[in-house]
């Protein structure tokens, strides 16, 4: 009797602690823990820019970021915040007013059927798909997306600068991708049904990377799988084959936009967006995984040397 | 256990056991890369080790440096020569036998090393050789012991032998790394699965191997004889412990 008594009491004890902590919690609640700026009368109008937990999508947010400084607005950053199951809501609820973000994947991310398109279809199944509350403003030449690159060699000998001139190659054709390619609709299966080509595939695991690159330069493999916006494709002379069919979902730059955003700061994001191109973007990576300069850094010499700042 | 019985599905069907990317071709060269890997590191372990454990010298040398070696990362080592050497089954094999090293020279310099130093200067004083006493005696007395290393080299090296497929070589990591890259956890799991039944096959095979080369009336490496321990077969069953880790 006495042991139950005491557990009695302990639990009484432990209710207690629980429920004082719920209601300390709760009084933080509500408080925005990240609005840190509320105090100033200014911030109470400040935009917040938010990007994803990639450096190069972070870049991207930082041009945005100081575009609308010039243009006169405040700016606040909440910066690589991972995967879309954690920013997308944040979005919804209007934590974040401006975000860079993909065509394709985020169109998919809204709505699974949108699969295939050219970068204007795309755009347009990602307006649709949007929810109430959110803009996507007009998308960016620039665009990262998987690509099917060759080496200049190679394209110049064949011949080959379209996925489309790939069916008269005579003798057989490796690509060195990401594991996750030999599934996807636009690997070997979709190469053979849209374009009629048979590809095998290597895996290669490191994300369309050094060694990815490396293995097409020693002739391992006669493709290779590499984001449009690597560096390693302006740094190896690599060709990118283009896609007439659009077997590779677009994934050009798109700002999705808050409401909250005005027409003189959605004039901001897009004044960065009618210059940025994938050349751009390949070259902005460059400075940041090679010469290790900050997004501050690389967006300011970027958009001065553009004449936006 | 739905995963489990899909993956068993995975593996059972016909689909998956022929063809270049078949359970037969991965798991071929699965074995390849072990046996190779293995055998090449025998090659140069053995006779390091049979020196280190007949002179006594260097043990400290040894065991500093296997240790360092047991440390690297296989996976980055595997990368890092890939992008010396390109892709293809090269820089894998010479990443295994990196891994197999340590266990094989550490079992053939403990063999020499349990072998009773009574029994040696005895073989001595009815004049053998040094030769000799190397052949007709250390060796076969460690032979246990050297099996016990190369046991767990192997092991290693078949647990470890799946990322071949990180750089495009093939081998039952194939279909871990596709799996997990494709959110394919079937396929994945059907690959840990075969990697495992490999692994068991091959100990069974080693455990019969060590009971069959210990000599008559040699204690070492039978840590489950009852007769009374000694200081040699507690010696003797370290390396074992070490290898099963």
């Amino acid at each position: 009797m006495k042991i139950t008594t005491t557990k009695k009491g302990r639990l009484t004890v432990l209710g207690a602690v629980a429920i004082g902590a719920s209601v300390a919690l709760a009084g933080c609640a509500s408080g925005d823990p990240l609005d840190s700026g509320s105090g100033e009368s200014a911030s109470g109008d400040a935009l917040v820019v938010g990007s994803q937990a990639y450096y190069s999508n972070e870049i991207i947010a930082e041009l945005y970021a100081q575009s609308l400084e010039e243009a006169g607005y405040t700016v606040e950053r909440e910066y690589q915040i991972g995967q879309r199951e954690v920013y997308v809501p944040e979005l919804e609820d209007g934590s974040i007013d401006v975000f860079p973000e993909y065509t394709g994947n985020f169109a998919q991310f809204l709505d699974d059927s949108v699969t295939e398109g050219s970068p204007e279809e795309v755009e347009e199944a990602l307006a649709a798909a949007l929810p109430d509350g959110l803009t996507s403003l007009p998308i960016a030449e620039a665009n990262d997306q998987d690509s099917y690159t060759v080496t200049q060699e190679f394209s110049e000998e064949n011949g080959i600068t379209s996925l489309a001139d790939l069916e008269d190659y005579d003798g057989t054709l490796t690509v060195g991708a990401p594991p996750e390619n030999e599934t996807r609709p636009y690997g070997p299966p979709g190469l053979k049904s849209v374009y009629g080509v048979d590809v095998q595939s290597t895996g290669i695991d490191d994300g369309g990377g050094p060694l990815t690159v490396k293995a097409l330069l020693d002739g391992s493999v006669q493709l290779a799988d590499v984001y449009t916006s690597s560096p390693l494709i302006a740094e190896n002379d690599l060709v990118v084959l283009d896609d007439p069919e659009n077997l590779i979902l677009p994934q050009n730059v798109v700002p999705i936009v808050s409401d909250r955003v005005d027409q003189g700061a959605q004039d901001a994001i897009d004044a960065v967006n009618e210059v940025l191109t994938t050349e751009d973007l390949q070259m902005l990576n460059a400075k940041s995984t090679e010469d290790k300069e900050t997004s501050a850094a690389i967006a300011t010499e970027y958009l001065t040397d553009k004449g936006l700042l | 256990m739905n995963y489990l019985l899909d993956a068993l599905g995975w593996i059972a069907d016909p689909a998956h056991l022929s063809g270049p990317d078949g359970i037969p071709t991965r798991m071929a060269e699965h074995l390849l890369y072990t046996l190779v890997a293995v055998a090449l590191a025998s090659l140069v372990a053995i006779p390091a080790g049979y020196l280190i454990g007949h002179t006594g010298k260097g043990r400290t040398v040894a065991v500093a440096l296997t240790g360092g070696v047991r440390a690297l990362p296989t996976v980055g080592v595997v990368f890092l020569l890939a992008l010396l050497m390109g892709i293809g089954s090269t820089p894998p094999v010479i990443a295994f036998v990196v891994l197999a090293i340590p266990s094989v020279l550490a079992g053939a310099y403990s063999g020499f090393e349990a072998v009773d130093r009574a029994t040696i200067d005895a073989a001595r004083s009815m004049g053998m050789t040094e030769r000799q006493i190397v052949a007709k005696v250390e060796v076969p007395l460690g032979l246990p012991l050297l099996i016990g290393g190369i046991r767990s080299a192997t092991l290693q090296v078949v647990a470890t032998a799946t990322v071949a497929a990180v750089v495009g070589a093939g081998g039952l990591g194939t279909y871990i790394f596709r799996g997990l890259r494709s959110n394919d956890y079937v396929q994945m799991l059907a690959g840990s699965i075969l990697v495992i039944v490999v692994a068991i096959v091959l100990e069974v095979v080693f455990a019969t191997v060590q009971r069959l080369v210990v000599p008559a009336g040699v204690t070492a490496g039978r840590p489950t004889d009852s007769r009374a321990p000694t200081l040699r077969s507690r010696a003797s069953e370290t390396p074992l412990q070490e290898g099963t880790q």
